[in-house]
């Protein structure tokens, strides 16, 4: 019996305290393992935790036009964010937020909400590309909102309305196939790259290289200190041989139509305009395009995305009809060729009409080229056969890509009897070469092959490469896959040229085919056609209408002697050459004018310039293209400058 | 009766090495807290530990002997007011636990009722007769901190309801628990163990998960976890700057998670030292329980000591990544009103019984 008084067993308490012992041995070798053995590990750790490495972004080069008139800039683009520091209520401050971004009160609450099972580190993307007043609002409540930061990047400042949008491309975050590939190893997921145009052709140059900076971070990502830092190396400028001036006429000349221009020093191969449409806009691009955007623009039967310029392969119609002179005239057909036009004539047993169903009646090579009578060349194409045609063809460069220093170049088709049995494994049908000769059939070449074939035969076989950037402009070092300034010689018998091309300048005379393109006091030489095969899109669009069935054609260059400029008009749809003619000449005039130092669109003395990039305040329609910065206003000086400095905005 | 009670046999070496061990806590709460929403924490900490300090002075006063008698009113007022938390409870991040007190200040009834299940089972194991324990003797002190226990699961609060444990086991093994009792009650307890995961909250199986694989979810539940070792084992032999802590990727540094920031900053020499600090105190605690002038007084002096230890095995252990996430702190270290409170008063009574181990 033992009441209160009775001592408890010491051998318990004894080992209590033994546990205890043993409970703290194992805690003091818990510490000892994290602290002493696994020091290392877990000091790396907390590095990384608390250092990070932040991307410097190289700014891209500016891409400026021949006379240094900056087209595409870059514009500091900042984003809006909430940081999760767990000190405010995020949902109490939501409707301020939503207010002062624009944004709807409900949208934010339920980002936030979203985000509420994110690690604490990820701060929560409200908005990008925030405008002026926006980013004003968060400056301003900097102390009752610490939550809401920004973050900067250079974003591309295209043209907007799509002006150039083919030719100057577009940038975007270099996808996981392009990074598979070897050319982009040394690119890192995330970078913006290059996808068309200029912009992918030479982003080596543009892209510089980013730098990074190691910042002190917490818990909640916010940087809260500074290690060190490797700036970033800007990308460099380029200057293209595009002139503003000229691609404002080409672009106006092409509104509201469909097709491409393009226009080139026949001398040396500078492109001077390129134009295509329908086209997009690459700002959309630049930011974040949408879905929908982008599905809009890929499935659109008028393929804004293609650079028709260089990229749409259809039959040049009676434009070959030079082509196919040049090769006659060589052979000694051509220029002793009479032919009787009735309408049309009879080859290999089927009717081929002409053009004019009443007939050209006696027609011989230069009322041919300005009438462009049809029979007259079926009969040249029946005299010569398909391979003598192809020969020459193809030494202008027919059937074959330009080289032009712009990605994803078609090659156009230029058909031949090795041709049709490499192709087809058919035999040629001699009837097929009929077509041939009025530039239809299997024939088809891209305005900017076209173009360069013609601009040959105007510079007596200076066959060029056309080019948007001069060699001369890369930097030191740089590797060329192609030679822009190679010139081809092509042997043309100097009678021959110069004869085509005075038949030439009588196209727009009263007697051509084109008289309503003519300019007084301008001495252009050019080529209609019109192709009976548009593409199938099209037809489908206007099936209704005969008229849209045909494609207008044109090729003209001024001067007729030692031309200086040529330009080639695709008008889709557009039914005759003619008009194709009249597109083409506004951009011959626009050259013409500035050559006679007339005031041209830009430096048309309105006091504040709108060229490319250097954009006005907000347009009309009240379409602010969704962007607050880069709205650039350039003066002009109202005095009409000497030629060499008439280049408004050049610095 | 006070005759025989004096200062003389207050137990100021225990004394100092708590506060030692305090003013350690609140020089890490100062450290971990500058530049945050809690600054200032060390302040209210001071001032915590000197109500602490009045309080533990004022029940050493009380003869321990006359509150055992009386402690079955004290038993069932706990229970009251455990049940009033299930009913006017503040909901406070999806769980009942606090009561608003008049002076804005909030009241967590479950602290206290630690302090009163140690003298129950003191009182009820100082009452038994034999030397050996029976089933019902068994059923009966498992019983005084079973009910309560269930109804802090309830809350829900695990962490502090596995506290409540260690006092009984305490009682039961001074009590004369027999080795195939243990074995029969273990063996009851592993056949459980699914029945219980069932019964477990979604977040706190999370937490049982992160802590056998922390990588599983390393920015969830596993993310306390896995900060927690990065800053202990980022601490070395001899600490550093504490990164983890002062940028704030350490969660609740003040309370929690103090020893890790401590750790963190004062390395392994530090942590150790905090130690053998509180194996100093346990062990002064046992000597204590050992000249206890009766049964209860021992009783009494062990509840606290299997609080502590089970505390300090808990947190610390869950610190260097051997115990999963239970929400518990650290006692004396830890930032808190009602865990240093309790804490003191608990010293308090250890100090009663010493103070009265001359009287008889």
């Amino acid at each position: 019996m033992f009441g209160r008084d009775e001592k408890i067993s010491s051998i318990r308490l004894t080992a209590v305290q033994y546990i205890i012992l043993v409970i703290f041995m194992i805690l003091a070798y818990g510490l000892w393992r994290l602290q002493v053995m696994q020091n290392d590990v877990y000091a790396q750790l907390a590095e990384k935790n608390r250092i990070r490495n932040v991307p410097i972004l190289a700014p891209r080069g500016k891409i400026l036009d021949r006379e240094g008139r900056t087209i595409v800039e870059n514009y500091p683009s900042f984003s809006a964010l909430l940081l999760r520091d767990s000190t405010r209520d995020l949902n109490a401050d939501a409707d301020t937020i939503a207010q002062g971004l624009h944004l709807d009160p409900k949208e934010v609450h339920e980002r936030i909400r979203k985000f509420t099972s994110m690690p604490q580190y990820q701060p929560i993307f409200l908005k990008d590309d925030i405008t002026q007043d926006e980013l004003a609002f968060i400056e301003s409540h900097k102390n009752e909102l610490p939550e809401l930061d920004t973050i900067m990047a250079h974003r591309r400042l295209y043209p907007r309305s799509g002006f150039m949008a083919h030719l100057i491309g577009y940038v975007g975050e270099v996808t996981e196939d392009m990074l598979n590939q070897p050319q982009f190893e040394l690119y890192n997921p995330g970078d913006v790259v290059g996808i068309s145009g200029v912009e992918k052709q030479y982003n080596q140059i543009l892209m510089g290289k980013n730098g990074s900076r190691r910042a002190l971070v917490n818990s909640r990502g916010r940087e809260v200190g500074r290690l060190d830092e490797t700036p970033a190396v800007p990308g460099r400028q380029i200057r293209l041989t595009v002139d503003v001036d000229l691609q404002i006429a080409a672009e106006e000349a092409m509104a509201g139509k469909n097709g491409a221009i393009v226009a080139m020093d026949p001398r040396n191969g500078e492109i001077l305009a390129m134009a295509s449409r329908p086209t997009f806009n690459p700002n959309d691009f630049s930011v974040r395009i949408s879905r929908d955007e982008w599905n809009r623009l890929v499935n659109d039967p008028d393929k804004p995305l293609l650079n028709k310029a260089i990229q749409a392969q259809l039959a040049p119609g009676s434009t070959f009809k030079i082509l196919m002179s040049f090769a006659g005239w060589q052979e000694g057909i051509a220029q002793t060729l009479h032919v009787h036009c009735n309408g049309g004539g009879t080859f290999y047993g089927r009717r081929f009409g002409c053009w004019v169903k009443t007939g050209h009646g006696a027609v011989e090579l230069e009322k041919a080229i300005y009438q462009s009578c049809d029979v007259f060349f079926y009969t040249l194409a029946e005299k010569l056969g398909i391979d003598r045609i192809a020969k020459y063809a193809t030494a202008l460069g027919l059937g074959q890509k330009t080289g032009i220093d712009l990605p994803n170049e078609a090659s156009g088709v230029m058909p031949s009897e090795e041709w049709k049995i490499r192709n087809f494994k058919q035999k040629w049908f001699a009837g097929e070469t009929i077509s041939v000769g009025i530039g239809q059939g299997a024939v088809a070449t891209t305005p900017v092959q076209l173009m360069r074939a013609i601009a040959a035969i105007s510079m007596g076989g200076r066959l060029v490469v056309p080019h948007v950037l001069n060699p001369t402009e890369l930097p030191p070092g740089y590797v060329e896959t192609k030679r822009y300034t190679e010139v081809k010689s092509i042997p043309i018998d100097p009678n021959g040229w110069t004869f085509i091309t005075d038949a030439m300048g009588r196209v727009l005379l009263p007697e051509g085919t084109a008289p309503s393109a003519h300019i007084p006091g301008i001495d252009i030489a050019g080529k209609t056609g019109s192709a009976q095969i548009v593409s199938l899109a099209l037809r489908a669009k206007h099936a209704n209408n005969e008229d849209f069935a045909q494609n207008g054609w044109f090729v003209g260059f001024t001067p007729r002697r030692n031309p200086e400029i040529i330009v080639a008009v695709l008008f889709e749809g557009g039914e005759h050459g003619k008009l194709a003619a009249r597109l083409a000449t506004q951009v011959i005039k626009a050259y013409v004018d500035k050559q006679r130092r007339l005031p041209t669109k830009i430096a048309g003395g309105a006091g504040k310039a709108e060229i490319g990039a250097l954009w006005n305040a907000p347009s009309d329609e009240g379409n602010r293209d969704g962007l607050g910065f880069g709205h650039f206003l350039v003066e002009v000086p109202k005095t009409t400058l000497p030629l060499a400095a008439a280049a408004p905005g050049m610095n | 009766m006070s005759r025989y009670v004096s200062y003389r046999d207050f137990d100021w070496l225990l004394l100092i090495f708590v506060l030692m061990i305090c003013g350690l806590g609140v020089m890490e709460i100062h450290s971990a807290t500058e530049h945050t929403k809690f600054a200032g924490a060390h302040i209210k900490q001071l001032y915590w530990v000197g109500a602490g300090l009045a309080g533990m002075f004022l029940f050493s006063l009380l003869n321990y002997q006359a509150m055992l008698d009386k402690v079955h009113w004290v038993y069932i007022a706990a229970i009251a007011s455990l049940m009033s938390v299930m009913i006017f409870g503040q909901k406070y991040l999806g769980a009942r636990r606090w009561i608003k007190m008049p002076g804005g200040q909030h009241f967590q009834p479950s602290e206290w009722v630690k302090l009163i299940l140690i003298l129950a089972v003191a009182k009820y194991f100082a009452d038994m007769h034999q030397r050996e324990l029976t089933w019902t003797d068994f059923i009966k002190a498992g019983a005084i901190v079973g009910v309560p226990m269930l109804m802090v699961l309830a809350q829900p609060d695990l962490g502090t309801a596995l506290t409540y444990m260690p006092i009984a086991i305490m009682g039961l093994f001074l009590g004369g628990l027999r080795a195939k009792q243990a074995l029969i009650v273990l063996l009851l307890a592993g056949l459980m163990m699914p029945l219980a995961w069932h019964k477990l909250k979604p977040y706190q199986k999370d937490r049982l998960v992160s802590f056998v694989e922390p990588e599983a979810d390393k920015q969830g539940s596993g993310y306390q976890v896995i900060q927690s070792l990065i800053a202990v084992g980022s601490g070395g032999l001899w600490g550093g700057t504490g990164t983890q802590t002062h940028l704030s990727y350490l969660p609740v540094p003040q309370t929690d998670f103090i020893f890790a920031a401590f750790a963190e900053e004062h390395g392994f020499i530090g942590a150790l030292g905090v130690l053998l600090l509180y194996f100093i105190v346990l062990m002064r605690l046992t000597q204590n329980a050992q000249t206890a002038p009766d049964r209860a007084g021992t009783f009494v002096v062990m509840g606290v000591v299997a609080v502590l230890s089970f505390h300090v095995l808990v947190n610390v252990g869950m610190v260097v990544g051997f115990m999963p996430v239970t929400g518990i702190p650290l006692p004396l270290m830890s930032y808190g009103g009602s865990s240093v409170l309790f804490m003191f008063l608990a010293l308090g009574m250890v100090m009663n019984v010493r103070m009265r181990r001359f009287v008889n």
